[in-house]
């Protein structure tokens, strides 16, 4: 009898996988390293871990159509004298117009403005359609400080200085020179078709006792009238949460790695920063600690993709969430209508996140006058609201089956955990059990 | 003319009756005294009105100045007339680090030294030092004219873009993509009349040479990561 080889099939490293070889022979072809919009695509912990309880024989729900449920919020009214009332914990998140068309951005007003929530600009300044869609619009104030101006800082409703975001905690705004047009450029007060990588660090101020001084200036400029938010990305949660109520913030946004941008390298993208669902807990807790729950709101954004994911977060201790990839894909983001054209940009819808190229074949992450027209502001807005009322109802059907008729009564103790990794994160007992990583007890 | 003693009035009733100017006003200058280096002094102004401060102040004196006239008569801490739209801004002592800080216009005269950062970020202000400046002035300045009748510290003008930056004296090193340029007989012009503006008088626009931005690292290069 003879003896064969048995047939082996080829295998190929988990390490070395083959997005990471095609990685390596794209850096050395080109020479530079990757860069794309959107957050994380790499898997993390998430609300999908996390789970309701719901209502049982010691916790009786309210009737799903009878019996009413309350979303609206409040924000700034710490030391503002005109605090933001929304009927949505669900706000636009900022994003610039440069990055997004002028239609993306009034479709992204129009929307939370049917659905009675907030949007909000970004780095780039604040546009006249911007303001005229938008009842309510939270004005950035950024490092880069591009369009700053005292006008458009007392027309805007809220003020939100941004530290950082969640997809590069630690980053400045990159916005390359392929989509500088001549308006853009002009708010920028940039020449036409530089690469513009902004600051990362604001030019006036380090540290929390300079931000206290900085936010003391903007609330004598806008005569104490304005909430002043302080947005951090997801890195130290607890400490940037403290260190933010010290300074004065009126609301802090908080904004996990899943959150997204409309350029950057894609390694800062996947290497820096936490995942949202491990900032919550520490925010709050550091709130708690100061007695400023529910005084100073937080707003959690990073991954918010449905009522669940809302209910969770404010379950968990939020007043508010932002959303931004999810309400550009309401508005027509990666759409397969536009399939055809992904494919000839060598991606597919889904997967398309060269927003910086300025080639978006929806119309949205692009100056290109041709593509923007693709977006009608109106139908997008209407689609956006309807998309902020399916959330809203969703996370309104969970918390009266929780018993809560208002989602701020959502708690901790409605939560269980299914993976270890979330029970720690979020310091939510394991399904089954009354116990989670760090608690003791074991 | 009011005079409003900030020993005994709140910082906020001083810059609320500055935004609260009516049309028609006979008050358009104010007299504010007992700085004690309180912070946001005459912040936000938004109309021609004339503030003198007697005495020092703390951080972004006269921030955000959209018209207004504000002479400090003493020294100024960080960020004096951070984001100036318009108007004019005089120092008549020293200005600590970010003077005009994203100043988009109007004049800023810093009549002792400014420390540094001076005119970090720049956007169209016009900034007058009759003293020397600290390190990494005018970093990322976009527009606007920065000038020095003194010397200039570390890495003036780093990622320089369209800023264009005036030094009489030494400069001590220049900042990635900053590089000397030639004084043409427009900046020539430019300079006088600003020198003039700020009442610099015995002083030439020859005696300065002018710096600007190489503009190599306005689109990203691969060969050019060393630079950053």
């Amino acid at each position: 009898m003879s003896y064969h080889n048995p047939y082996t099939p080829p295998r190929k490293s988990a390490t070395f996988d083959d997005y990471t070889l095609a990685e390596i022979r794209r850096a050395a072809a080109t020479g530079i390293y990757d860069i794309r919009g959107a957050g994380t695509k790499r898997k993390v912990p998430h609300f999908d871990d996390l789970l309701f309880l719901g209502a049982s024989i010691s916790r009786y729900p309210l009737e799903g159509y009878r019996e009413k449920c309350d979303t609206s919020v409040v924000l700034g009214a710490r030391f503002a004298k005109k605090p933001i009332h929304l009927k949505t914990p669900i706000t636009i998140a900022g994003m610039s117009f440069g990055a997004l068309s002028g239609n993306a951005k009034e479709a992204l007003g129009r929307g939370a403005t049917i659905a009675g929530t907030s949007t909000t600009t970004g780095d780039g300044g604040m546009t006249d359609e911007e303001r005229g869609h938008s009842q309510t619009l939270v004005y950035q104030y950024l490092p880069s400080r591009y369009g700053m101006n005292p006008k458009d800082l007392r027309r805007a409703d809220a003020i939100e200085v941004v530290v950082g975001q969640g997809a590069k905690p630690g980053g400045g705004g990159m916005l390359l020179g392929q989509k500088i047009s001549d308006r853009v450029a002009n708010m920028r007060n940039l020449p036409k078709g530089i690469d513009q990588r902004s600051a990362c660090r604001h030019p006036d101020w380090t540290g929390p006792d300079d931000l206290e001084i900085k936010i003391l200036e903007l609330r004598e400029i806008t005569d104490w009238e304005k909430p002043i938010y302080v947005k951090v990305g997801g890195a130290r949660p607890y400490y940037d949460t403290a260190l933010a109520v010290k300074a004065g913030a009126d609301v802090v946004v908080l904004d996990g790695m899943q959150g997204g941008t409309a350029a950057t390298q894609d390694v800062f993208i996947e290497n820096v920063g936490m995942p949202t669902l491990a900032c919550i807990r520490p925010a709050v807790q550091a709130l708690q600690d100061l007695g400023m729950h529910r005084k100073v709101q937080l707003i959690i954004s990073g991954g918010i993709r449905s009522g669940a994911d809302v209910a969770k977060a404010l379950a968990l201790g939020a007043d508010a969430v932002a959303i931004g990839t999810a309400a550009l894909v309401a508005i027509g983001d990666n759409d397969p209508h536009w399939e055809e054209e992904y494919q000839k940009l060598g991606t597919t819808a889904g997967a398309y996140d060269d927003w910086h190229e300025g080639k978006d074949p929806a119309g949205i992450t692009t100056q290109d006058p041709e593509l923007m027209k693709r977006l009608d502001p109106i139908a997008a807005g209407r689609r956006l609201a309807n998309y902020l009322k399916v959330m809203t109802l969703e996370a309104q059907t969970i918390a009266r089956a929780c018993g809560k008729n208002h989602l701020h009564n959502l708690e901790p103790e409605d939560l269980c955990a299914l993976t270890m990794e979330a029970a720690a994160m979020a310091q939510i007992p394991l399904a089954g059990t009354n116990w989670y990583p760090g608690k003791g007890g074991y | 003319m009011p005079v409003i003693d900030l020993a005994t009035t709140p910082l906020r009733e001083l810059n609320s009756a500055l935004h609260n100017i009516q049309n028609g006003s006979n008050d358009l200058s104010f007299e504010v005294v007992n700085p004690r280096g309180s912070h946001s002094v005459a912040v936000g102004i938004d109309a021609p009105v004339t503030v003198d401060v007697k005495g020092s102040v703390g951080y972004y004196c006269a921030g955000m100045n959209d018209g207004g006239s504000v002479t400090v008569h003493g020294s100024a801490g960080p960020g004096v007339a951070e984001n100036m739209m318009s108007g004019t801004v005089v120092i008549e002592g020293d200005a600590s680090q970010y003077a005009g800080a994203t100043g988009r216009g109007g004049l800023l005269v810093i009549k002792g030294n400014a420390a540094s950062r001076c005119g970090i970020s720049m956007k169209g202000i016009d900034i007058v030092v009759h003293g020397n400046i600290g390190h990494m002035s005018a970093f990322m300045g976009q527009s606007g004219h920065l000038v020095v009748l003194g010397d200039a510290g570390d890495a003036l003008g780093d990622s320089l873009y369209e800023a264009k930056l005036f030094v009489r004296g030494s400069v001590k090193s220049l900042g990635a993509d900053c590089i000397e340029k030639e004084l043409r007989p427009e900046h020539l012009t430019k300079l006088a009349e600003l020198l003039e503006k700020a009442g610099v008088t015995e002083v030439r626009p020859e005696e300065f040479k002018r710096y600007g931005s190489a503009r190599k690292l306005y689109n990203f290069n691969i060969d050019n990561a060393d630079a950053y």
